[in-house]
C-alpha cells in the first residue's frame, strides 16, 4: 500500500486512527446517556428558551410598547439581535462552502457543527424582525401571495424585502446542504443502531447504501451547492446591510457597508464557532479531530476579518471628515464621543485591539486565550450593531426630537432568550447526529492523519527506513 | 437496488487501494460488477467501473435559469402590468433594484431543484427500505457486489476465486 507522506503539513487528524476507529469515536456520543456537563448545559438552555417564550408572548400580547422603543428610535435591541444572529449564520456556510471550493482539507473537522450552528443562528435572527413587527399572527405579509386587496403586492424595490428572500433563501439552502452532508453519516449511525432506533435512522439516512454511483452524484450536488452557496453567503449579508445603507440616515448612507458586513459576519461567525467547538470538543473528546491546528486556523480568520473590520471603522471615520459633511461628520463625531460612546469604545476595543494578540502564534494556539477572545468578539459584534443602529437614530436631524434609549426587561429577556434558544438547538443537535463529518474525515485520512502526516509520521517513517537497512 | 428479491455474492475489502486494484482485476477477468459499496467517496473508481460523469449539474443549471425568469418576469409584470407604483420617482421597471431578489430565486431554484434531484434519481426517501449487503460498509469495509441470481456454480466459482486473488477479507451470498 503507497501513500504520500507529508512532513511539513501538520495532520488533521490525530491518534493513529483507522477508518473503524473514527465511525466508533464519531458516533458513540450519540449512542452514550448523556453526560451531567450537557444535562446542566440542556436545563440552563431549556430555561433560556422558557424566558424567550415568556417574552415573546409578553411582546404579543401587551405590544410593542412593552419596549422601549421611541418615535426617534424605532430599531433597538430587536434588530441589533437580528443583524448580530444573521452575521453569526454566515460561518458554516463559508467553512462549508468556501474552504472547499479553495480545497483547504481542515474544513472536514468543523464543518458540520460550524453548519449546524448557521442554521441555528439564521433560526433565531428570523425571529427578530416577525416580533418587532408586534402583530405576529400577520408576519405572512412579507410574501408576495395572490391576495383579496387588488392582489396588492409587496414592495419588491424595498432592501427589507430583499432581506427576507436572502434570509429565507440562506436558511433553506444552508439545510439542504447540511443534511445532504448528514445522510451518508445517519447511514453510520444506522447501522450500529438496533429496533427503533436502527428504525429512526434508517429513514434519517433516506436508505442510504454508498453505491459508486450515489457518491459520485452526491460528490457533485456538494461541490455545485457549495458553489452556489458561496455567492449567496457573500449576498445574505451584502443585503441586510442595504437595509441601512439604502436609506438616507447619516452612518448608514455608506457605500462601504456591504463588505464591511461581510467582514463582520465572518468575523463574528468564527468566534461563535471557536466558542461552541472549543466546549464541543472538550465534552465529546474530539480532540483527535478538532485539533489545535483547526482553531488556529480559524483564529488566523478572526485576526484577519477582525483587522478588515478594523480598517473599515476608521475608513468611515476618514471619509465622514474628509466628505466635508457636517451632518454625517456629526454623526460620526456623535459616535465616538455622544451619549453611547462606551459602546463604541466597546466595539473598538473587542472587535480591534483584542484579536490582535493572535499575532503571536503562541496566543492563537492557546485554548483558554481562545475561548475567552471569542467571548470578546461576540460581545464586541454586539456593541457594533448596537451602535451602527441605536447611537444613529437617537441623534437625528432635528435636536428637538433627539432621545436616548435604554431597553426594558422584555429586550433583554428576548436577546438572553434567544441564546437559549440557540444552545437548545444545539445540544440537542450533539446527541442526535454526528457532530465531525465522519465520511469526511475518512477520505481525508490518508492525506492528513497523523501516521502519514506531520513529524510523528516522519519519525515512523525514519524508524521504519532504519529497519529496513 | 430493487426490493425484487435476488441473490448477491459479494466480497469486502478493508482498504480503498485493496478496492481500486481488485477492480481493476475483475475488469481485466471481464467480471460484471453489479455495484461497489465504500464508506466515502472513492477516488478514482468511476472511470474503472464505467461511470459517466454525473449530469446533475446540467440540471442544476436548468433549474436556476428558471429561477431566474421566475423572479424577474414576475416582478417585471407586478410593476409595469398589474400594479405599476412610483417609488421614489424612479421608473416602473427598475431592472438595479430587481437584482437581489432575482439572484436570490435563482440560487433557491437550484439547490432545491438539485436537491430533489438528487434523491429521487438515487431512489432514496425516507420511507424507502434500501436493503444493505452489510452493516459495515458504512463503517471500514469496501464491498464489490456481483448480480449472482442467474448465474451457474461455475461462474460463482469463478467469482469466488476472483475474491481469493484479489485480497477480499470475507466472502458472502445474501438475498437482497
Amino acid at each position: 500500500m503507497s501513500v504520500v507522506v507529508s512532513h511539513i503539513r501538520e495532520p488533521l487528524v490525530n491518534g493513529g486512527k483507522t477508518y473503524h476507529q473514527i465511525t466508533e469515536d464519531l458516533c458513540s456520543p450519540t449512542e452514550k446517556t448523556p453526560s451531567a456537563a450537557w444535562v446542566i448545559a440542556f436545563l440552563f438552555a431549556v430555561t433560556g428558551l422558557a424566558t424567550y417564550a415568556f417574552c415573546v408572548f409578553w411582546t404579543v400580547w401587551k405590544g410593542i410598547g412593552s419596549w422601549n422603543l421611541n418615535r426617534t428610535v424605532g430599531w433597538g435591541w430587536d434588530i441589533t439581535n437580528f443583524v448580530w444572529w444573521v452575521g453569526i449564520g454566515h460561518a458554516g456556510t463559508l467553512i462549508s462552502a468556501v474552504l472547499l471550493l479553495f480545497r483547504q482539507r481542515w474544513r472536514t473537522g468543523v464543518n458540520r457543527a460550524a453548519e449546524a450552528m448557521t442554521i441555528f443562528a439564521v433560526i433565531c435572527a428570523g425571529q427578530f424582525p416577525l416580533i418587532h413587527m408586534g402583530r405576529l399572527w400577520l408576519g405572512f405579509f412579507i410574501f408576495p401571495y395572490p391576495n383579496t386587496r387588488g392582489p396588492l403586492w409587496v414592495n419588491f424595490n424595498s432592501p427589507l424585502l430583499w432581506d427576507v428572500f436572502a434570509i429565507s433563501t440562506y436558511f433553506t439552502v444552508s439545510l439542504l446542504f447540511w443534511y445532504t452532508g448528514l445522510v451518508p453519516d445517519f447511514a453510520s449511525v444506522r447501522d450500529r443502531a438496533k429496533g427503533i432506533r436502527r428504525k429512526i435512522y434508517h429513514a434519517l439516512s433516506f436508505g442510504w447504501t454508498g453505491s459508486a454511483k450515489h457518491w459520485q452524484r452526491w460528490e457533485s450536488l456538494s461541490l455545485v451547492l457549495a458553489g452556489l452557496a458561496t455567492p449567496l453567503v457573500l449576498s445574505v449579508h451584502t443585503i441586510v446591510s442595504f437595509d441601512f445603507a439604502t436609506s438616507v440616515i447619516p452612518g448608514w448612507h455608506t457605500t462601504i457597508f456591504p463588505p464591511y458586513f461581510v467582514a463582520g459576519a465572518i468575523f463574528s461567525g468564527f468566534a461563535m464557532v471557536q466558542t461552541l467547538l472549543v466546549m464541543t470538543r472538550k465534552v465529546l473528546k474530539l480532540e483527535d479531530y478538532i485539533t489545535i491546528g483547526h482553531i488556529e486556523s480559524m483564529n488566523k480568520v478572526i485576526l484577519l476579518t477582525g483587522t478588515i473590520v478594523g480598517v473599515a471603522y476608521l475608513t468611515e471615520l476618514f471619509i465622514a471628515w474628509y466628505s466635508g459633511y457636517i451632518y454625517e461628520q456629526f454623526a460620526f463625531a456623535n459616535r465616538v464621543l455622544g451619549p453611547y460612546w462606551w459602546s463604541y469604545v466597546g466595539m473598538m476595543s473587542c472587535n480591534v485591539l483584542s484579536p490582535q494578540l493572535f499575532w503571536s502564534k503562541k496566543l492563537r494556539r492557546n485554548i483558554f486565550v481562545t475561548f475567552f477572545m471569542s467571548i470578546f468578539v461576540n460581545i464586541g459584534m454586539w456593541f457594533e450593531r448596537f451602535v451602527i443602529i441605536a447611537t444613529t437614530l437617537a441623534r437625528d436631524y432635528l435636536p428637538s426630537s433627539w432621545s436616548y434609549y435604554t431597553p426594558t426587561w422584555v429586550e433583554i429577556g428576548l436577546f438572553i432568550g434567544s441564546l437559549g434558544l440557540f444552545f437548545t438547538l444545539y445540544l440537542i443537535f450533539v446527541r442526535v447526529a454526528p457532530v465531525v463529518a465522519i465520511a469526511e474525515i475518512k477520505s481525508i485520512l490518508k492525506a492528513a492523519g497523523d501516521q502519514y502526516s506531520g513529524e510523528q509520521a516522519k519519525q515512523s517513517a525514519a524508524t521504519a527506513d532504519q529497519s529496513h537497512h | 437496488m430493487s426490493t425484487t428479491h435476488k441473490e448477491v455474492l459479494y466480497g469486502l475489502y478493508n482498504d480503498e487501494v485493496e478496492l481500486l486494484n481488485a477492480v481493476k482485476q475483475a475488469n481485466a477477468d471481464h467480471l460484471d460488477i453489479m455495484d461497489v459499496f465504500s464508506p466515502f467517496p472513492v477516488h478514482g473508481l468511476d472511470p474503472l467501473l464505467g461511470l459517466e460523469e454525473s449530469r446533475l449539474h446540467i440540471a442544476g443549471f436548468i433549474y436556476g435559469a428558471m429561477g431566474t425568469l421566475t423572479a424577474f418576469l414576475f416582478m417585471s409584470w407586478v410593476f409595469t402590468r398589474d400594479w405599476p407604483i412610483i417609488f421614489g420617482g424612479k421608473p416602473y421597471w427598475s431592472v438595479p433594484a430587481f437584482v437581489p431578489i432575482t439572484f436570490e430565486l435563482t440560487v433557491l431554484f437550484a439547490s432545491i431543484g438539485m436537491v430533489v434531484t438528487f434523491y429521487t434519481i438515487c431512489g432514496l426517501s425516507p420511507t424507502r427500505a434500501n436493503p444493505t449487503l452489510d452493516d459495515r460498509i458504512t463503517d471500514d469495509k469496501f464491498c464489490i457486489a456481483f448480480d449472482t441470481n442467474d448465474s451457474s456454480e461455475a461462474d460463482k466459482e469463478k467469482l469466488r476465486s476472483f475474491f481469493s486473488t484479489s485480497g477480499a477479507a470475507e466472502v458472502n451470498t445474501k438475498m437482497v
